[in-house]
């Protein structure tokens, strides 16, 4: 046994750290906080200047051909410094469903544009009255020749309102079992009767209702065959399966244990007592993860252990926001970047982004229902 | 990183696990109660070994804590009636002071334990193994000790069923080391302990989990298997998630252990703490979503239920453990 990641990964974590310690300053996350929105150009400009935009892609490809071990340490840099990349995670996460599945002139037109970048995708699954249950999608996809007229609304698309693309899981067939009748486009923005909303979240981050009225696409921007969208959007939620907030935790273990040096709680064994517990949580988050990735990496598909990751890091950084919160009373209260906040009022900001780790990438309850039925074997 | 067994980890484990399936089944488990030793299968772990390789001077023969660990959480899977852990931590503690005492434990003529607390009024108290051990090493503060129980203990009954004894400690006890060396040696026992009980205890929640999985299975009410119940489904999930968690910190202590990682002290506090919590919520819900049942003393589950709470318990509750790993991350308060 090893638990250590490896030379390679140790000094690209190194390299990374030293690069967001630079670019990110508290100016550039605060704007970013205030804004709601997970991207920015300038950033992506210097992860493509590195080669890390599209760091696990091959070299043809434009990437830099990181194993899984080096992107899940890459990742988990971003993730410590509040790095931009909700927007960038999305188009790469589609570029991989386009080159599974889409036609030839995507896979030649959009795709080397996501991977440089020159374009933005975002996600159109869940519904207003289809979240968890995502396959019950009632958005419609119609024949109309060689095209396709798509009807019905999108909620929680983030990053629509710059996307250039919506992926986009449509009902092509009512009359079959509700699996069976999905298929998945590619939607570009600027088509006419595309629309979308505002949405803003506790967390602060700022989401899309997105409307489809007689919106108009060729066939040649269906990804998968027609009736076969579950397949493709679960090859593509496959690495959002690596979602993952151990270092979430970690960052705000580090921000309360800076905070209880500073105002000598440190001494107190009860202070001492809820810190070591969180940096208990944060260690097994991080190699419940950490497991996952390997088993990825050694070729195994970790069916429930990274559900178990994801179920149990997102609880963990909901226990450890509400305890350390309690552990620093009143001072709590004072909002992120409030200048009379204790350490930019972290703590403050990770209570409420907490909220959405267990609901967003598969509810707690549905992770909970994978674990069991291929974990454990229980029937449905 | 890297997960997988070698290969002779992996023969340990099978070892092991036929071993205790052999000398210690739940019928054996339920015959050694409520003293909680049975001498067959102690010559059986004897004749494998298996406190000898805590200790080898042969380092190619020495296991590796990671080894030791593994059999842990065999031996907690089993419940098994015998107290491999307290040996091997009390043969490495002879081992580290060169005591001749330890000639005898390793030809299986003496068993020796260990007390995990100092002692306080002239006794040491809850003393593992006591009830069966020859002698127990114990610390008084200044020095470590070696105190022959024969006379010197009064075993008492216990919910764990476990052999455990309160020890009178005479003035004139053998004196193994003294000063900072005592202090710094029974530390290190007493690390070595933490970190192979949280295997066992990983091993023990690993079972019972597997025991109220194999019964929510079977069981039926309105028609229906009970696992098929979200209330009942999730909750197992969580256990059986953070049964895995406790499992790989308690493998990462070992490991840390094994390299001279600078975290591993922290972590074995750590370990002890999360899989005590994960063994003990583990072996509630198996045992709850027994049913009635559960709560009979008939069903396997309640074996496991007493044990995942005692063998924790006579060091401390996890509280205590997290402080501990608090000390070894911020250092101690003054």
């Amino acid at each position: 046994m090893d638990f250590r990641l490896g030379p390679n990964a140790d000094a690209l974590r190194a390299e990374v750290a030293a690069f967001m310690e630079d670019f990110l300053t508290p100016e550039r996350v605060e704007s970013y906080y205030r804004s709601g929105v997970s991207h920015d150009p300038a950033f992506t400009q210097e992860l493509i200047a590195r080669g890390w935009f599209a760091a696990g892609w091959s070299k043809e490809e434009g990437g830099s051909e990181r194993d899984p071990l080096e992107m899940h340490v890459f990742m988990e840099e971003l993730m410590r410094h509040d790095a931009p990349t909700y927007a960038n995670g999305v188009s790469l996460q589609v570029a991989k469903a386009i080159t599974y599945g889409g036609s030839e002139l995507l896979r030649r037109e959009i795709v080397p544009k996501i991977l440089r970048a020159e374009v933005i995708c975002a996600l159109g699954f869940s519904e207003p009255g289809a979240g968890s249950d995502v396959a019950n999608a009632q958005l419609r996809a119609t024949r109309d020749g060689d095209d396709w007229l798509i009807n019905g609304s999108k909620m929680f698309t983030t990053n629509a309102h710059l996307a250039d693309y919506i992926f986009v899981l449509t009902r092509s067939n009512p009359d079959v079992p509700k699996h069976k009748g999905l298929t998945m486009f590619l939607v570009p923005t600027d088509s006419p009767g595309f629309e979308y909303q505002a949405v803003y979240t506790v967390s602060g981050e700022r989401t899309n209702i997105t409307f489809y009225n007689d919106v108009s696409v060729p066939d040649t921007y269906r990804i998968g065959e027609v009736d076969g969208g579950w397949r493709v959007m679960t090859a593509a939620l496959q690495d959002e399966h690596g979602a993952a907030f151990g270092v979430r935790t970690e960052r705000l273990l580090a921000e309360a244990e800076a905070w209880a040096q500073e105002s000598g709680r440190i001494e107190d064994p009860d202070v001492r007592t809820r810190l070591a517990r969180v940096a208990a949580e944060t260690e097994v988050s991080l190699l419940l993860q950490r497991r996952a990735h390997w088993m990825t990496e050694t070729g195994t598909v970790p069916e429930a252990e990274a559900p178990m990751a994801k179920l149990y890091s997102s609880e963990a950084l909901v226990r450890a926001s509400e305890d350390l919160a309690d552990l620093m009373g009143p001072d709590a209260l004072r909002s992120y970047f409030d200048p009379t906040a204790p350490r930019n009022g972290y703590v403050e900001h990770m209570a409420r982004f907490a909220l959405g780790t267990t609901i967003y990438a598969g509810t707690s309850e549905v992770q909970r229902n994978i674990i069991a039925q291929r974990g454990l074997g229980l029937p449905r | 990183m890297d997960l997988s067994l070698t290969g002779e980890q992996a023969a340990l484990v099978a070892a092991l696990g036929d071993l205790y399936g052999t000398h210690a089944s739940p019928e054996r488990v339920r015959a050694a109660e409520p003293l909680g030793f049975d001498k067959g299968l102690w010559d059986q772990l004897l004749a494998l070994g298996l406190i000898e390789m805590a200790v080898d001077e042969d380092a190619d023969h020495r296991a590796s804590e990671v080894d030791l660990a593994l059999a842990a959480e065999q031996q907690g899977r089993a419940v098994a009636p015998a107290p491999v852990i307290e040996a091997q931590v009390a043969a490495r503690v002879l081992a580290a002071v060169g005591s001749p005492a330890l000639e005898p434990v390793l030809a299986g003529e003496r068993l020796v334990t260990i007390a995990l607390h100092p002692v306080n009024g002239g006794a040491a108290r809850a003393v593992p193994a006591a009830a069966v051990a020859d002698d127990a090493v114990v610390f008084d503060g200044e020095r470590l000790l070696l105190v022959p129980l024969e006379g010197a203990r009064t075993p008492f009954e216990n919910v764990g069923a476990q052999p455990l004894a309160d020890v009178a400690v005479p003035a004139d006890a053998h004196v193994l080391a003294t000063g900072a060396e005592a202090l710094a040696v029974h530390e290190e026992a007493v690390d070595d302990w933490l970190r192979l009980t949280a295997a066992a205890l990983v091993g023990i929640g690993a079972r019972a989990l597997e025991l109220g999985v194999a019964y929510v299975k079977e069981r039926k009410a309105w028609g229906v298997p009970i696992g098929s119940f979200q209330s009942v489904a999730h909750n197992l999930a969580d256990a059986a998630t953070a049964i895995d968690g406790a499992r790989l910190l308690a493998q990462e202590a070992a490991w840390a252990h094994d390299v001279d990682d600078p975290r591993a002290a922290e972590l074995t506090a750590l370990a002890f703490a999360v899989a005590t919590e994960a063994a003990r919520d583990a072996s509630y819900k198996a045992l709850h979503f027994h049913g009635g049942y559960g709560f009979t003393l008939e069903y396997d589950v309640q074996l496991y239920w007493r044990r995942a709470r005692a063998w924790a318990a006579v060091w401390g509750e996890p509280a205590a453990a997290y402080r501990r790993a608090a000390d070894a991350r911020y250092g101690r308060t003054a």
